[in-house]
């Protein structure tokens, strides 16, 4: 067969398997806020986006517009290089590592798919009760539709997850940073990004796990 | 209670209400009645303004609805409405779905909210149900649950559009059943509906439309036995005797 000398013992253990360890650390973080902030950010934009009121559906619509039709690797760099900068070191950082922006601009699409599932009579059955527009949203309307857009939010998580990969290009440690470096160091790359894909493997799967539940 | 005065209504061209002047007063039930597109379920759907009216001026319970001080929603919390397809909340169980809007908006204790549901689904005939989720129900038993939500907010008013329609003839009963009941209860009842029966049972007074237009307003027994308008006379043949 070929002449490759395989070592796995280099990603199982030792200072390499640190710096791995250390990056899954890392992707693990960056995932999980960057799941929490786009979903936050996205039911925002989701409900801004069906408001009557015409200057918040303009800024919902050229947010969608903007992070939806530019590509996200340019977005990281216009970010990190461009107006983040006027920002504190941390939230700069934040902001950028996780683009969690792009990914809320999706999840916003995908949930107000999920409100336009809901028939429009269980918002006037909440009116009728007295409940003013966003508390009808937020008790009756909102909690159907998540239910119905939990398969493309699923498909938005992982893809924020794989997307934190991303974040090398800025700098950041992550998962696929350190295996990067694991390669320069020892020109084990087929053992380093092994391990990655595998723990990018199992980060979907747990993800997709707990969605399901 | 309710007080109509010269209210016109146009979807696009359509003119549904044409010249309303209607007083509904306190403890009174009221039957409207008249063929599909009379413009009956827009007339009670005004009401609480789940459709605004271009002309003319409605006032519910001394607050005129055009009126800027007029909070909606705090109206809005004292008439109950019950829709021909029920609209419970299908992600909610039965007690959450009667629960839901007492805790939220008359801030009561869950256990308050929860000893009046239960006492609301026993006068509905419904306690074993109380943790069944809407979809697990029949169509007769998803309308009392909805009336049940209603009235957990005491509401002074009781709107009602079509509430047997959409049901199994043999559900039908029971339904009306918990309407009659509320009759007695000395609260104010607008209810739209084909059940002539009912009408002659239980309404104060019966309001035929058609094209927008009260044609007749009459007791039930005079109405039903003398109906002065041609299209009226037509209607109540129809739906007293559908076969002929």
């Amino acid at each position: 067969m070929f002449n490759y000398h395989f070592d796995w013992a280099i990603v199982t253990s030792g200072q390499y398997a640190q710096w791995l360890l250390s990056g899954i650390m890392v992707t693990i973080e960056l995932s999980v806020v960057a799941i929490i902030l786009s979903f936050l950010l996205g039911l925002i934009i989701a409900v801004m986006r069906m408001s009557h009121v015409k200057p918040i559906l303009w800024f919902a619509h050229a947010y969608l517009e903007f992070f939806r039709n530019t590509p996200l690797l340019v977005q990281i760099f216009f970010w990190y290089f461009g107006p983040y900068k006027i920002l504190p070191q941390v939230v700069n950082d934040w902001l950028n590592t996780t683009n969690f922006e792009f990914s809320a601009a999706v999840i916003a699409e995908d949930l107000r798919s999920g409100v336009r599932a809901i028939p429009k009579e269980q918002l006037e059955a909440a009116q009728s009760s007295g409940f003013s527009y966003l508390q009808s949203m937020y008790y009756i309307i909102l909690p159907q539709a998540v239910r119905m857009a939990i398969p493309p939010l699923i498909n938005q998580f992982l893809n924020l997850t794989k997307n934190s990969s991303l974040a090398m290009t800025i700098g950041v440690a992550e998962l696929t940073y350190q295996a990067r470096q694991v390669e320069s160091y020892t020109f084990k790359g087929l053992e380093a990004f092994t391990a990655a894909t595998l723990v990018y493997l199992a980060l979907s799967v747990v993800i997709t796990w707990m969605m399901t539940l | 209670m309710i007080k109509f005065q010269g209210v016109h209504k146009w979807f696009k061209d359509l003119h549904v209400l044409n010249d309303i002047n209607l007083h509904v007063k306190q403890g009174e039930v009221l039957v409207v009645c008249g063929p599909s597109g009379s413009g009956k379920s827009t007339l009670i759907r005004v009401v609480n303004k789940l459709e605004p009216i271009q002309k003319g001026r409605i006032v519910v319970d001394g607050n005129d609805l055009a009126a800027g001080e007029t909070d909606i929603n705090l109206l809005r919390a004292e008439i109950g409405f019950v829709f021909q397809q029920f609209n419970l909340y299908p992600h909610l169980t039965v007690l959450n779905n009667i629960t839901l809007a007492p805790l939220k908006i008359r801030k009561l204790s869950r256990s308050e909210a929860e000893g009046q549901a239960t006492a609301l689904l026993e006068r509905v005939g419904l306690v074993d149900k109380r943790d069944a989720y809407p979809a697990q129900l029949s169509g007769g038993q998803q309308q009392r649950v909805a009336i049940a939500r209603s009235l957990a907010m005491k509401p002074k008013i009781m709107l009602f559009d079509e509430p047997t329609s959409a049901l199994d003839p043999e559900m039908i009963g029971e339904v009306l059943q918990v309407i009659q009941g509320l009759a007695h209860t000395g609260m104010t009842l607008m209810v739209v509906t084909h059940e002539m029966g009912f009408a002659r049972e239980v309404a104060d007074r019966v309001v035929f439309m058609d094209y927008g237009v009260i044609l007749e307003e009459a007791a039930p027994e005079e109405l039903f036995r003398n109906p002065r308008h041609e299209r009226a006379q037509l209607f109540l043949r129809e739906v007293l005797s559908p076969m002929h």
